[in-house]
């Protein structure tokens, strides 16, 4: 099902959607101070008087995550104001030590883009900057926060640098809101600002979604759903939304302007009772901080530097790899995949070959262990070096599989696998005839029923003869040299 | 004259800060709270066609750190400061009241 199919109108609905995606930018160090910006650090090991809000300590901007937020500018077609301020956003909450969180209101860094979504446009409202917050763990009974008898507070992420990237209300199913999501991180991956591990929570999606009737310009009151850690679940949250929302309006209820969370167990978005609106964060300018203004020359410098992006690079294997769009699709949209397999092409592999093994082979692999293909034992070289194997015939595709998964789990060179387990393919005629002539004597009576029998049964008792001659050769017998030698024999040459 | 600002105005910012006021202060606040915005509206009527606004004291813009790790502070000596902690992490009294 293509994207614009799955814009669909149910029962005379339309969902209306729109994506508040937040990525933290992968600087060495936090926004505002030099702690250290690490996922996954001993608690509380990154803190120091800024980040913790301490009186008389002063924050300076990093220069790092302005440029990040400048890239993700080129990248999805913003346009980056003269000057961006930061405000303060008012709140109290334990996982901001300094009881407001540093952002950006009125006059964000960029502003006003768009990225095109298999053919539709989908628009960006915004991608500002502002901090992270520190890490809760709610310690009770239930583990969830309602019912927690107390709460331990991590401040290690407390100001790390993160964008908010702000779409507009114009996606139109939960398929699209997925795709929109998918295209973001492959955008964001490519240009090196982020990690953008969902699982981890480097990338980190909210839903505004409401339904109208079709036809309707007006929106309909909206909710907004957290807490979902992937795309899949981002798809299914949306989905179940949409539907909760046109089942309640068509009963006759009301839906409410709230916030709701995906719960991934049972399948539900519920409700949380929010206690603060937007309108009580009483922003404010941050008087710490001074104005942005990237001069020109910065900006040209930036743009120079951008790479290329993933839809000039699916084109770009297409059309001279000769791969199909799929496949492209594949290679572009899982992290550092197409790096991988253009590394396997630069150092001699066929595109076609190496297109086949990554995303068949290699990525069911990956996909069982979680390792992401820089960490793959199955380095680029070596799955270039397997396939020449397989080219001047001495492994077969079975035998180079073999090969690959030794090479997967011990991170040995596939030549050093192949010596030590024995394995080349044994093409030799002399060799391989003998084990024929034998195997031909042991079956007199399927030689006569070859011999006689219609295409069917040949074909039958080829498959069986073959089968024998692979097991006796332990797959090691080349398969075009045995399936010749076999013809011929059989044939009475 | 006309009120710039409620008893319920104050009221609910002080709720949104924390602040526990009584009836008397409110009545204070609100007077006082009302003057100062008498006085900001004096000068929202003037003339300021061709002045640029005021962003910022500084006439400053730019303001950079490089990218690059300085020492955090002990841990211990942080959490020795806090009311209460456990784990390596400060201890925070339940954050929703049940519901
Ligand atoms: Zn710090």
């Amino acid at each position: 099902m293509t994207i614009a199919e799955a814009t669909t109108v149910i029962d005379g609905w339309e969902p209306v959607i729109g994506l508040e995606v937040h990525v933290e930018l992968k600087t060495a160090t936090k926004m505002f101070c030099g702690c250290r910006n690490e996922f996954g650090g001993a608690p509380n090991t990154h803190i120091c008087p800024v980040c913790l809000g301490l009186p008389g300590s002063l924050p300076v901007l990093n220069r790092q995550a302005v440029e990040f937020a400048m890239r993700v500018g080129y990248a999805l077609n913003l346009n980056i104001p003269e000057r961006s301020v930061f405000h303060r956003k008012n709140y109290f909450y334990p996982d901001m030590p300094k009881d407001f969180q540093t952002s950006q209101y009125d006059e964000p860094i960029t502003e006003d883009g768009w990225i095109d979504i298999e053919g539709v446009r989908i628009g960006i409202e915004r991608a500002h900057l502002e901090e992270d917050t520190g890490k809760s763990t709610h310690v009770g009974t239930s583990g969830r926060i309602h019912g927690a008898e107390y709460s331990l507070i991590d401040y290690n992420r407390a100001g790390v640098p993160l964008l908010e990237i702000v779409s507009r209300p114009d996606i139109r199913s939960a398929a699209q809101a997925r795709a929109y999501v998918a295209e973001l991180r492959a955008v964001l991956f490519a240009i090196g600002v982020s990690d953008v591990k969902m699982e981890e929570g480097s990338m980190r999606v909210d839903a505004n979604i409401s339904v109208r009737p079709v036809g309707r310009e007006r929106f309909g009151t909206r909710a907004e759903i957290k807490n979902m850690n992937s795309l899949r679940s981002l798809e299914r949250a949306v989905d179940y939304e949409i539907r909760r929302q046109i089942t309640e309006l068509e009963s006759g209820g009301t839906i409410v302007q709230e916030t709701r969370h995906w719960n991934e167990d049972d399948g539900r978005t519920h409700s949380m009772r929010s206690k603060e609106g937007a309108d009580d964060y009483r922003y404010f300018p941050e008087p710490d901080l001074v104005p942005v203004a990237p001069s020109l020359s910065w900006r040209e410098e930036v743009a120079a530097q951008m790479p290329e992006l993933p839809a000039q690079r699916r084109a770009r294997l297409v059309e001279r790899w000769g791969i199909s769009a799929d496949d492209a699709d594949v290679l572009v949209a899982v992290a550092g995949l197409a790096d991988y397999a253009e590394s396997a092409v630069d150092a001699g592999a066929d595109p076609v070959e190496v297109t086949k093994w990554v995303t068949g082979d290699l990525l069911g692999r990956a996909n069982e262990s979680g390792l992401s293909p820089a960490e793959w034992k199955v380095t680029p070289h070596y799955l270039t070096e397997t396939l020449a194997l397989v080219a001047d015939g001495t492994l077969s595709r079975n035998l180079a599989k073999t090969v690959l998964d030794k090479v997967w789990e011990s991170g040995d060179a596939p030549s050093v696998v192949v010596d030590r387990e024995g394995m080349a393919q044994v093409s030799d005629s002399d060799e391989l005839g003998g084990l024929v002539d034998a195997l031909l004597a042991e079956h007199p009576d399927d030689v006569v029923r070859y011999r006689e029998g219609d295409e069917k049964s040949q074909k039958k008792l080829l498959g069986f003869f073959m089968g024998q001659l692979m097991k006796q050769t332990r797959g090691q017998g080349n398969p075009g040299v045995l399936n010749q030698l076999l013809r011929d024999k059989l044939n009475g040459a | 004259m006309s009120a710039k600002i409620t008893r319920e105005d104050v009221a609910h910012v002080a709720a949104l800060a924390r602040l526990d006021v009584t009836d008397d202060e409110l009545d204070r606040f609100t007077k006082q709270l009302d003057a100062i915005l008498e006085h900001a509206a004096s000068v929202e009527a003037l003339d300021i066609d061709g002045v640029k606004p005021t962003y910022h004291p500084l006439p400053l813009v730019n303001v950079f750190r490089d990218d690059v790790v300085r020492p955090s502070i002990e841990r211990d000596a942080v959490l020795s400061q806090a009311p209460e902690a456990e784990d390596g992490r400060f201890r925070v009294t339940r954050i929703l009241d049940a519901e």
